[in-house]
């Protein structure tokens, strides 16, 4: 299996553990992710006006890109999924996005939507299957009892992400019995952690992390895990009261790629 | 040669002041055909009648037309007036030049030739119209009702006191529905077993009715009058005739740990149970998902005490097939699963509960003995928050329900209303969408909740519900404040938007009755026939039509009743000529006709046919059965052979009619 991989700003600077755990895991799980030489920041933010064509070119670039290839668009930073994820659809189903991007970037085939955008996560349950990666475990996460916190940008728009259920989701909770963690589920999993917030008023976003935290405390969890890295920065930075890993460093642990901490 | 008699009606001013009503009669007066046309202030009056009357004696008429307004409102009025008169009472043709013309219509040149237009296709029609004769079919004077909640019995006790007999068949083990989980009503606050039991006990005891209870329909045949319908008894495992409804066995089985429907699982009971303290039937049953001599062999108790050799661990289903002149749906209603909303937390924690298990905790005959406790740790709760509108008037996102479920603005104000009295400790938020108390003593009902009471009403939706340490954190939006109140609650009831039963569904298959997009029974009109199906025969009543509350259900019971009772009085019924007929020499069989019509009334038959070359040959064909045919023409435009037309409707009418408007 080979699929096209596109890693975002992040996973280059702050969250190069991110990066590193999801490719080793993929490369041991039998994918292989292949990044393309040129890509460019997805702009990071979904612009929200029809009109605004220009944040949306990167991400039709890397789009396009992956459909000349003639493969699956793999994602890994919640940032970017959703910011690829909604532009595919875009270009798909929005006429005026779809004919303006086209026109400007001048692709030698013109592109309406045609790749499939994985997150990673989807890659794991959907691609490769949580029995393949539980044969695979050699390091099982016995006994640890892990909170899954989502955040909001990876599901939602529930509509457009179609990935799970916003409201009920399960794919970290069979992602982490998979590799042998006890998940802990808690109501605030798929509140906002205060994203961007933190910039400006960062006592606003210290409050939603501690609402966070002092619920996934009070119903057992010992440890959180996220596949999102402002999620990771603003728990914490703003929180510290339980360690937060991301989901591809646990994955390493249980492939006995990486010795847990 | 035709004598066609045309009368223009001027409606007061309704027609006459926008069409020239003199001249579309002399215009029309020269159609071919046409010996006699003129005008009238009323046609539909006494003497306009007797004009038409005196015409079609006089001139010898052979059809007659009348402009007038739309034939749903005066064609039985005109119909009549011909048959007085001795003529066909479908030689008559009704042209709609108020409706379809003068009402919608400024221009009084435009409309008066539109009118002519109009007059002209009907002279066209009805210089083809052939005599028609109504039939007749007999009525089985007994009646069925499907369902045994609130509606069903009110149905039932109503047909029964006219003298008819009625069948109640209800799937569970006792009739009383979802009325008999209720605490108190609105907006009068009895209890609701108070009002509802004496009536289940009435129904029990009538000797024109018939409870079936436990038990199914499973299919259903022939057409109004004459329903023949299997019914499926399940089997209770104790012999409903000996069984004196003792409860010795309920309290001696060893199975101790089968969640309590009635009580929506908040307890437990007994794998041989009643129902609840004044189920009717008063009859045990075992439940053989939890009886352990069911499942192993092993166990028998209950046969044991039972005094009166009532146990049967070999019953099996039966089915009975019984004649019906009539059939009633009442099944009923449930609230929807709050599985998808998970920002609600039902289902992560025990203490957020929808409000049909709020009665129960409620209830004096509930699992806390009317005590209101929370269910995680028998506590008292201090601090309630009620939300509204979870699931109804939600936008289609596949979890909710688009309409407004219509009775939970008034429970809900009922709930916040007794709690407050009961308790006055208690803090009662409610966040709601809108308030809707239309009805009479409603308004007055939920104001006294707020202004009486001091329950905190909270414009506004909430987001999210966070179990921890054993509060439920709930934030919502105050619209009005332009606030995010957090409130820490010790118990959330869920007011969840209510869907028919899902029993439904399938009956409506069986019924070829039809079903709106969210699978409540659709009325043969929605607002002058709304206790009838469009499937004649077939009645509706209660909430399996539309979210009603129980005063509404109980006036609807009785209308559908009162529907009933005007069939069964009959011997006969006159059928609708205006029916499919197929032309079995044109017909190839291929059923298109039965798959489109939607009462089931074409079936196929293979016939004996004299084919051209002398010899024999058996075919296919179409063959419509027209008691249940209502007319609706669906079958004659799925022919592709064009074998079917409807009398009185044929395709060579219809043409004559578009031919004479393109003239």
């Amino acid at each position: 299996m080979t699929f096209r991989y596109y890693p975002g700003c992040t996973l280059k600077t702050k969250a190069r553990k991110l990066d590193e755990t999801a490719r080793r895991c993929a490369a041991a799980l039998g994918a292989e992710l292949v990044e393309p030489a040129d890509w460019q920041c997805c702009g990071a933010v979904y612009p929200m006006a029809k009109d605004e064509i220009a944040p949306k070119l990167s991400a039709v670039r890397a789009l396009a890109d992956a459909k000349a290839q003639g493969q699956e668009l793999v994602t890994l930073c919640a940032a970017c999924h959703n910011v690829l994820k909604r532009t595919n659809l875009d270009m798909a189903n929005d006429e005026h996005t779809r004919d303006a991007a086209n026109r400007y970037l001048q692709l030698p085939e013109a592109y309406s939507g045609e790749t499939t955008v994985l997150h990673y996560l989807e890659l794991l349950r959907d691609r490769i299957g949580w029995d393949a990666i539980r044969a695979k475990v050699t390091h099982p996460l016995t006994g640890r009892k892990i909170g899954a916190y989502y955040g909001c940008l990876l599901l939602r728009p529930a509509r457009e992400m179609q990935m799970d259920d916003a409201e009920n989701p399960t794919i970290i909770e069979d992602f982490l019995r998979a590799i042998g963690a006890e998940p802990v589920v808690y109501a605030m999993r798929n509140e906002c952690c205060g994203a961007y917030v933190t910039m400006e008023d960062r006592a606003a976003a210290k409050a939603r992390v501690e609402a966070i935290l002092q619920n996934a405390q009070a119903c057992g969890c010992e440890e959180l895990t996220t596949a999102c890295p402002l999620c990771l920065y603003n728990l914490r930075e703003n929180g510290g009261a339980l360690k937060v890993t991301y989901f591809t460093e646990l994955l390493a642990q249980a492939l006995g790629l990486e010795a847990a901490e | 040669m035709q004598r066609i008699g045309v009368f223009v009606c001027h409606c007061g001013t309704n027609i006459a002041a926008t069409v020239d009503v003199a001249q579309v009669a002399e215009t029309l007066g020269k159609e071919p055909g046409v010996v006699l046309a003129t005008d009238y202030p009323y046609m539909c009056s006494q003497s306009g009648q007797d004009m038409i009357e005196n015409a079609i004696r006089e001139q010898k008429l052979t059809g007659v037309v009348i402009c007038s307004c739309s034939p749903r409102m005066h064609e039985a009025t005109f119909r009549k007036t011909v048959a007085r008169a001795g003529l066909n009472p479908y030689l008559l043709e009704i042209a709609n030049v108020r409706e379809q013309c003068s009402w919608v219509h400024k221009d009084r040149e435009e409309a008066t030739q539109k009118a002519i237009i109009l007059g002209r296709a009907a002279i066209a029609k009805v210089t083809l119209n052939a005599p028609l004769v109504a039939g007749e079919s007999p009525v089985v004077k007994r009646a069925l009702v499907i369902g045994g909640g609130i509606a069903g019995i009110q149905t039932a006790l109503d047909i029964a006191d006219a003298g008819f007999e009625v069948d109640i068949v209800e799937k569970e083990a006792t009739i009383g529905g979802k009325m008999a989980q209720l605490d108190k009503t609105f907006p009068t606050l009895d209890c609701a077993a108070c009002i509802l039991t004496p009536k289940m006990v009435d129904a029990a005891q009538h000797e024109k009715i018939n409870i079936l209870s436990y038990s199914e329909v499973e299919a259903v045949g022939g057409f109004v009058g004459s329903f023949r319908v299997k019914i499926r008894r399940k089997a209770r495992y104790v012999d409903e005739t000996k069984c004196t409804g003792c409860g010795l066995c309920t309290e001696k089985c060893p199975q101790k740990a089968v969640p309590n429907p009635f009580n929506l699982g908040l307890d437990t009971r007994r794998a041989i149970a009643i129902p609840f303290a004044q189920a009717v039937p008063k009859v045990a049953y075992i439940d053989p998902n939890y009886c352990t001599m069911l499942k192993t062999g092993k166990c028998g108790v209950c046969s044991k005490v039972c005094t009166v050799g009532a146990i049967d661990y070999k019953q099996q289903d039966t089915l009975e097939e019984r004649e019906y002149g009539a059939i009633v749906a009442a099944t009923g209603y449930r609230p929807i699963s709050l599985e998808k909303y998970g920002e609600y937390a039902y289902g992560q924690s025990p203490d957020v509960v929808t409000s049909l298990e709020l009665e129960r905790l409620m209830n004096a005959a509930g699992p806390t003995g009317g005590t209101l406790l929370r269910p995680s740790d028998r506590t008292h709760p201090k601090t309630i928050v009620f939300v509204q509108c979870v699931g109804s008037r939600c936008e289609e996102d596949g979890r909710g329900k688009p309409y407004c479920s219509k009775i939970c603005c008034m429970y809900t104000a009922k709930h916040a209303m007794l709690i407050r009295e009961k308790y006055p400790d208690t803090e009662v938020y409610v966040f709601y969408i809108d308030v809707r108390t239309p009805g009479k003593n409603f308004d007055e009902f939920y104001r006294r909740a707020v202004e009486e009471y001091g329950v905190h009403y909270i414009t506004g939706q909430v987001g999210k519900i966070v179990p921890e340490n054993g509060k439920l954190l709930v934030q919502g939006s105050d619209l009005l404040a332009g606030m995010q109140p957090k409130i820490a609650a010790d118990l959330v009831v869920l007011a969840a938007a209510i869907e028919p039963d899902p029993s439904a569904r399938s009956l409506a298959t069986l019924l070829t009755a039809s079903m709106d997009t969210n699978d409540f029974f659709t009325e043969a009109h929605p607002k002058l026939r709304p206790v009838e199906s469009p499937t004649a025969g077939v009645f509706l009543s209660g909430a399996c039509q539309g979210p009603k509350d129980i005063p509404e259900t109980v006036a609807q019971a009785g209308a559908a009743a009162a529907k009933v009772i005007g069939l069964l009085s009959r011997d006969h019924i006159v059928c609708n000529p205006c029916v499919a007929t197929p032309n079995e020499q044109m017909c190839n069989g291929c059923s298109s006709c039965e798959k489109v019509c939607p009462y089931g009334a074409i079936t196929y038959a293979d016939k004996e046919f004299r084919m051209p070359d002398r010899t024999t040959a058996l075919r296919r064909v179409a063959q419509v059965n027209p008691a249940v045919c209502q007319g609706c023409g669906a079958c004659t435009v799925a022919c592709p052979s064009g074998a079917m037309d409807l009398l009185g409707f044929s395709n060579k009418q219809i043409m004559a009619e578009v031919d004479a408007i393109c003239r």
